[in-house]
């Protein structure tokens, strides 16, 4: 528990490491996942840090926006995932996170209604969707937290003294399939899709280009962390090795059902989110008055 | 550092062809070739990608076409023209619907010639237009600069 008190009394600690290393580990894991992926299709697949070639490439490409008002609400939204994961690394209010990770998705979904393209219109009404899907389960995910540990702030919960998910098994479960929706994976990848270039042009992201587009794929490494992150509270420092093997397994399941699921319907995924929520997430948080 | 050479996305377009070499292309992306090892991705927007490959002849419908997916590609962009029609009009060149190559309508930078081009000529092509693609990068940086 040392490096917790460190971190407890300076959460500044917490901040910078996530700051300065989530863009590389979120590039490892992405590296990964395409290799994965090209392994499961019979191919060999990019190197490992492609990801990061990407987007450094992205930034060495011409300016050219379609309107100057992307380049603002794109900028707030890596500036807001950042603070985001500012939040939650630094031990802060995880409904403070929610909001934060929501505000950032309304600047994304602001740039690109920006643009007068209608495949980025109808790729920023889907993200609107997305974000109505899942936004119940996280937050009671987040009020499970609290129920339990009798705090908001993530550094209680993870420092709790059992493991959350022997409480909370099916906000876990909830929370694991809302978890395909925030990475943008196949069948949920309805407003821009991670692997497929090639439809709705690219829905979201069609309109943003050179360091615009290297903005959004930055902010999706730290969200992707921050996403990892909030699995791993569910076992916290009660039992944090299996809590990484369980998230790498997670991830692992993720890109398994990626390759196997063709996209569904938005209607599908939204009734389908809504239930899991009402079901798993409302049940698990009736039962916990009981015990 | 150049990492365009490193991540160049491409983008396709069939013109007037028979769809050989456009179906050769997509043969680049099986498992057989996999033109993912070098990072390059097949997108569908012209805005996120950095080679443009064409195939086949240009006729008078499709002409607006490729200037516009042309001119949405962000600097520094290449052009690839790959197969006889593109090149020239090939067989359909004396055609009364036919313009010519691709080079009568935006500067083409490599020239994949074929009928139908071998996946392994295209990916040959691809490489060399890397080269290109660098050149025009530094270029554009010594612009900036001065």
């Amino acid at each position: 528990m040392n490096f917790m008190q460190i971190l407890g009394e300076n959460p500044l600690i917490g901040v910078a490491l996530f700051v300065i290393l989530s863009p590389l580990v979120g590039a490892i894991i992405f590296g990964l996942d395409r290799i994965i992926t090209a392994r499961m299709q019979g191919r060999v697949g990019p190197p490992v840090l492609q990801p990061l070639y990407d987007i450094f490439k992205l930034f060495e490409k011409e300016k050219m926006v379609i309107h100057e008002s992307q380049n603002f609400w794109i900028f707030g939204y890596l500036v807001f995932i950042i603070i985001t994961g500012a939040l939650f690394f630094g031990g802060s209010d995880i409904l403070l996170v929610i909001f934060a990770l929501t505000l950032a998705h309304v600047a994304l979904i602001l740039g690109a209604f920006s643009s007068g393209s209608p495949y980025a219109h109808i790729g920023a009404e889907r993200e609107l969707i997305q974000l109505m899907a899942v936004e119940p389960m996280i937050i009671i995910a987040a009020v499970g937290f609290y129920e339990v540990t009798n705090s908001f702030n993530t550094l209680d919960i993870i420092s709790f003294g059992t493991p959350l998910i022997l409480t909370l098994p099916g906000i876990f479960i909830g929370f694991v399939y809302i978890l395909t929706v925030k990475l943008r994976k196949s069948p949920f990848d309805i407003s821009t899709s991670h692997h497929a270039h090639q439809e709705l042009v690219r829905g979201l992201n069609t309109e943003f280009a050179g360091s615009t587009l290297g903005m959004v794929e930055l902010a999706h490494l730290y969200e992707t962390v921050i996403l990892l992150g909030f699995i791993f509270l569910f076992f916290g420092l009660a039992a944090p090795i299996i809590g990484l093997i369980v998230v790498a397994l997670i991830y692992l399941i993720e890109i398994f059902v990626d390759n196997a699921t063709s996209r569904v319907k938005w209607s599908l995924m939204f009734k389908s989110c809504w239930i899991v929520t009402a079901v798993l997430g409302v049940v698990n948080l009736m039962a916990l008055y009981f015990i | 550092m150049a990492y365009i050479t490193k991540s160049p996305w491409i983008i396709h377009y069939d013109a007037s062809s028979c769809n050989g070499c456009d179906i050769e292309v997509l043969a680049c992306l099986t498992p057989l070739y996999d033109i993912e090892r070098f990072g390059i991705i097949n997108t569908g927007n012209p805005k996120h990608a950095d080679v443009f490959l064409v195939t086949g002849g240009v006729n008078e419908q499709n002409k607006p076409v490729i200037k516009n997916i042309y001119r949405q590609m962000p600097k520094p962009n290449v052009v690839v023209a790959i197969g006889a029609c593109a090149l020239s009009g090939g067989v359909f060149r004396e055609c009364y619907n036919i313009t010519g190559g691709v080079d009568k309508l935006i500067p083409v930078d490599v020239y994949v010639p074929g009928c139908s081009a071998k996946p392994e000529a295209i990916i040959d092509g691809v490489v060399k237009a890397l080269g290109i693609l660098e050149q025009k990068r530094e270029a554009m940086k010594k612009e900036a600069g001065n």
